[in-house]
């Protein structure tokens, strides 16, 4: 289907997204030519049918979907447009997987400034190609003023495991060191800094990256890797809990390991929050035998995006599959999954 | 962090400790309150237990304001926040307390009430001001620290003739509450519940002094000595009481003297007199009705008391029957001591009120203590 096009440009400096903007006709199409596939323009959304079509290679596929609702929209170090690209191409590449491509799904709500859902999609565009995973298939819905909250993205991304490769969150083992490729609680703190109610700021950036490069360092160099996660909602201290109950094993991790930017931690002073609790959009935790722990290390530091990588504990033999912490001041603590909502909204 | 990390210092911490382990007499033991959440908080975020000789023990008061909001006053909270164009804002923690029904703030919203989180008393002021065709309702709670800035709120809604802004009262007192632990026939007669000393509120003591602790003190020979919420104040003041039992003596010391001062906010205690006044009794979840432990909002000021606008009726619910909250806030229990701990009362489900904020004893021993039971306690890290 090519549009031929009647009538004057859509108005992306005063207009609104309305409702004929998902009702399924010129307005629509309109919409879907002139932004969509003008921003994201690839061979396969080029052949503009309702489904992209693309041979693979033979071996183990994964496949990952995510919707992204994050308030506010545009946040410092990045907008809900590149967190849905590098979000979910984190999923896939956590499974040691390259990335092969997107789709995305938008619900718009009636009244979203066209200038802003422009630059939204314009920063997924280049989150795309700078990541080099196309987005090659999409959809656009909009919902009614007050039925939504500007604009929510849905992608779904798929990936090529290489050969060799067998990681999974329930290969933990008692004697496994336990990495992490950089500071916590950007991601969450950026994003706080920007709700109204708060009234602080910061000149923090969230950390919001694409991480398939640095895994794929690292698998080509350790590909024994046991475990990958990447610690988004609930932070390291949830994500570590998710690996050991998968796992079957217990978690000792020492605080004064885990590298936290000052930033980050006076804000969390601030607001009643620890950081081992907020959101991070580009990091992940690796778990290794602890043989290869150092070589994986050195890896992950020669990246730019490890370079603040470190060791911060070992798995443990544990039937309550407890993550336990070494505190500085010299005590334990269990580090807990993390009870209710500490922030809402964060990606 | 400067003024933060030297308050946390592992070092100095092993110092203190080590003094603490010289100088207990293994002759006898230490039974210590901490009456205020944010002391358990601390003392279980930095495993302070850890570092402290086995006949030094910590017993978690009822300084922890969610925890002992009773259900009756949850219910009241609800009730008002499901009446039609009312916006009710209070503190995050709040929205999670079980009231009775199962029902508390956050299933309220969930089915439609405008229930919001607001960080202070100002906030929601600010809403009511947007909103002026709605009824912005304040649930208020929480000890001296937190009542000024409530009580000028009320005095802001007065001077701006705020109409639609009323604030529902709370707010209890720490000196009142104290007494009543020490009035218990368990502590006072038995003798059953050694209690030997407290570690005095920080943020309270800002606003109240450390004067009102000397009655006590004097009365019910029990050292006091007031302390920061950072984990060296608090392993400061235990090693103070320490060397107070150990000399015989029973006097209000200040290791907070950063932050307190004898006589108090003497400002922040006359916008409290000019707004609030003493209720006789007040119900707290755990030791029942305790007289003259709280405040209510005086008549001068009635137009902008929620409980006189909304007409209401404060009920007393029991707690569920198995939850121990009242005996372990009254340290003759400890957490795991309750049939319910761990079992149908967790932090994602919590049945009484002390696992509901991180700052009570069950949540605290839930998140960060819970090791200390299990029978199989890993290695250290030795990466």
């Amino acid at each position: 289907m090519t549009l031929q096009r009647k009538g004057p440009s859509i108005d992306f400096v005063h207009g609104r997204v309305d409702l004929t903007h998902g009702g399924g006709g010129r307005a629509m199409a309109q919409l879907v030519e002139e932004l969509f596939v003008a921003a994201f323009d690839n061979d396969m959304l080029r052949q503009r049918n309702d489904q992209a079509s693309f041979t693979v290679e033979a071996g183990r596929m994964v496949m990952t979907t995510d919707g992204y609702v994050i308030s506010p929209m545009f946040f410092p170090g990045g907008d809900i447009g590149s967190l849905a690209v590098h979000g979910t191409v984190n999923d896939v590449a956590m499974a040691g997987a390259v990335p092969i491509a997107l789709s995305a799904s938008f619900i718009l709500e009636e009244g979203l400034l066209l200038a802003d859902l422009q630059r939204i999609v314009r920063s997924m565009a280049e989150a795309s190609r700078e990541a080099g995973v196309p987005i090659v298939t999409g959809d656009t819905k909009v919902v009614e003023k007050g039925k939504g909250d500007g604009v929510f993205i849905s992608t779904t991304g798929i990936g090529r495991v290489p050969v060799g490769l067998d990681i999974s969150g329930d290969k933990a083992r008692p004697g496994d060191v336990i990495l992490i490729s950089g500071t916590m609680g950007d991601h969450g703190v950026a994003v706080m800094s920007q709700r109204e109610s708060l009234g602080f700021e910061t000149t923090l950036l969230s950390d919001s990256a694409a991480l398939h490069g640095l895994v794929a360092a690292m698998v080509a160099a350790v590909p024994s890797i046991h475990c990958l996660r990447d610690p988004t909602r609930g932070g390291l201290a949830t994500t570590l809990n998710e690996l050991a109950t998968q796992s079957g094993v217990g978690m000792m991790i020492r605080e004064d390991a885990i590298p936290v930017r000052a930033e980050v931690r006076g804000a969390c002073e601030l607001l009643g929050l620890d950081p081992l609790y907020v959101a991070n959009e580009g990091k992940l935790i690796a778990i290794v035998p602890a043989e290869e722990a150092e070589r994986l290390l050195a890896v992950m530091r020669a990246h730019p995006l490890g370079a603040d990588a470190a060791i911060i504990g070992r798995v443990v033999a544990d039937d309550h599959h407890f993550v336990q912490m070494e505190t500085s001041f010299g005590g334990n603590r269990v580090v807990d999954w993390l009870a209710g909502e500490q922030l809402p909204r964060i990606c | 962090m400067k003024y933060i990390d030297e308050f946390r210092d592992g070092q100095l911490a092993r110092h203190i400790a080590a003094s603490i382990v010289a100088e207990a007499s293994p002759a006898r033991g230490y039974a210590l309150m901490e009456f205020c959440g944010g002391h358990t908080h601390a003392i279980s975020r930095y495993g302070i237990e850890d570092l402290l000789p086995a006949n030094v023990r910590m017993i978690h008061g009822p300084g922890c304001p969610v925890c002992v909001l009773p259900i009756g006053r949850v219910d009241n909270a609800i009730s008002i926040a499901q009446q039609p164009g009312v916006i009710l804002c209070t503190y995050g923690d709040l929205l999670r307390v079980p009231g009775s029904k199962r029902l508390s703030l956050l299933k309220a919203k969930a089915a439609g009430a405008d229930v919001r989180m607001v960080y202070s008393a100002g906030d929601s002021l600010t809403i009511a001001r947007d909103n002026p065709d709605r009824q912005v309702v304040f649930f208020a709670i929480g000890f001296e620290t937190t009542t000024p800035p409530t009580a000028l709120v009320i005095k802001q809604a007065r001077a701006l003739g705020l109409t639609n802004f009323s604030v529902f009262c709370n707010h209890v007192l720490t000196p009142a509450a104290i007494t009543n632990i020490l009035e218990s026939p368990e502590v006072r007669e038995l003798g059953t519940v050694p209690l030997d000393g407290f570690i005095g509120p920080a943020h309270v003591s800002t606003v109240i002094g450390s004067q009102p602790y000397e009655y006590f003190a004097e009365e019910y020979q029990k050292p006091v000595v007031i302390a920061g919420f950072e984990p060296l104040d608090v392993l400061q003041a235990i090693l103070m009481l320490v060397r107070q039992l150990n000399e015989g003596r029973f006097e209000v010391e200040n290791e907070f003297s950063r932050a307190v001062t004898r006589d108090g906010n003497r400002k922040a205690q006359a916008v409290v007199a000019e707004v609030f006044e003493l209720r006789r009794v007040f119900e707290w979840r755990g030791l029942g009705m305790v007289p003259y432990s709280a405040l209510c909002i005086k008549e001068a000021f009635a137009d902008w008391d929620a409980e006189r606008r909304f007409a209401v009726e404060t009920v007393s619910v029991p707690d569920i029957k198995a939850c121990e909250c009242g005996t372990i806030l009254r340290g003759l229990k400890k957490p795991v001591d309750c049939r319910l701990f761990g079992t149908v009362c967790t932090p994602e489900s919590p049945m009484g009120s002390c696992m509901v904020s991180a700052e009570g004893a069950c949540a605290a021993y839930w998140t960060y203590g819970r090791f200390r039971q299990s029978s199989q306690t890993p290695t250290k890290a030795s990466s």
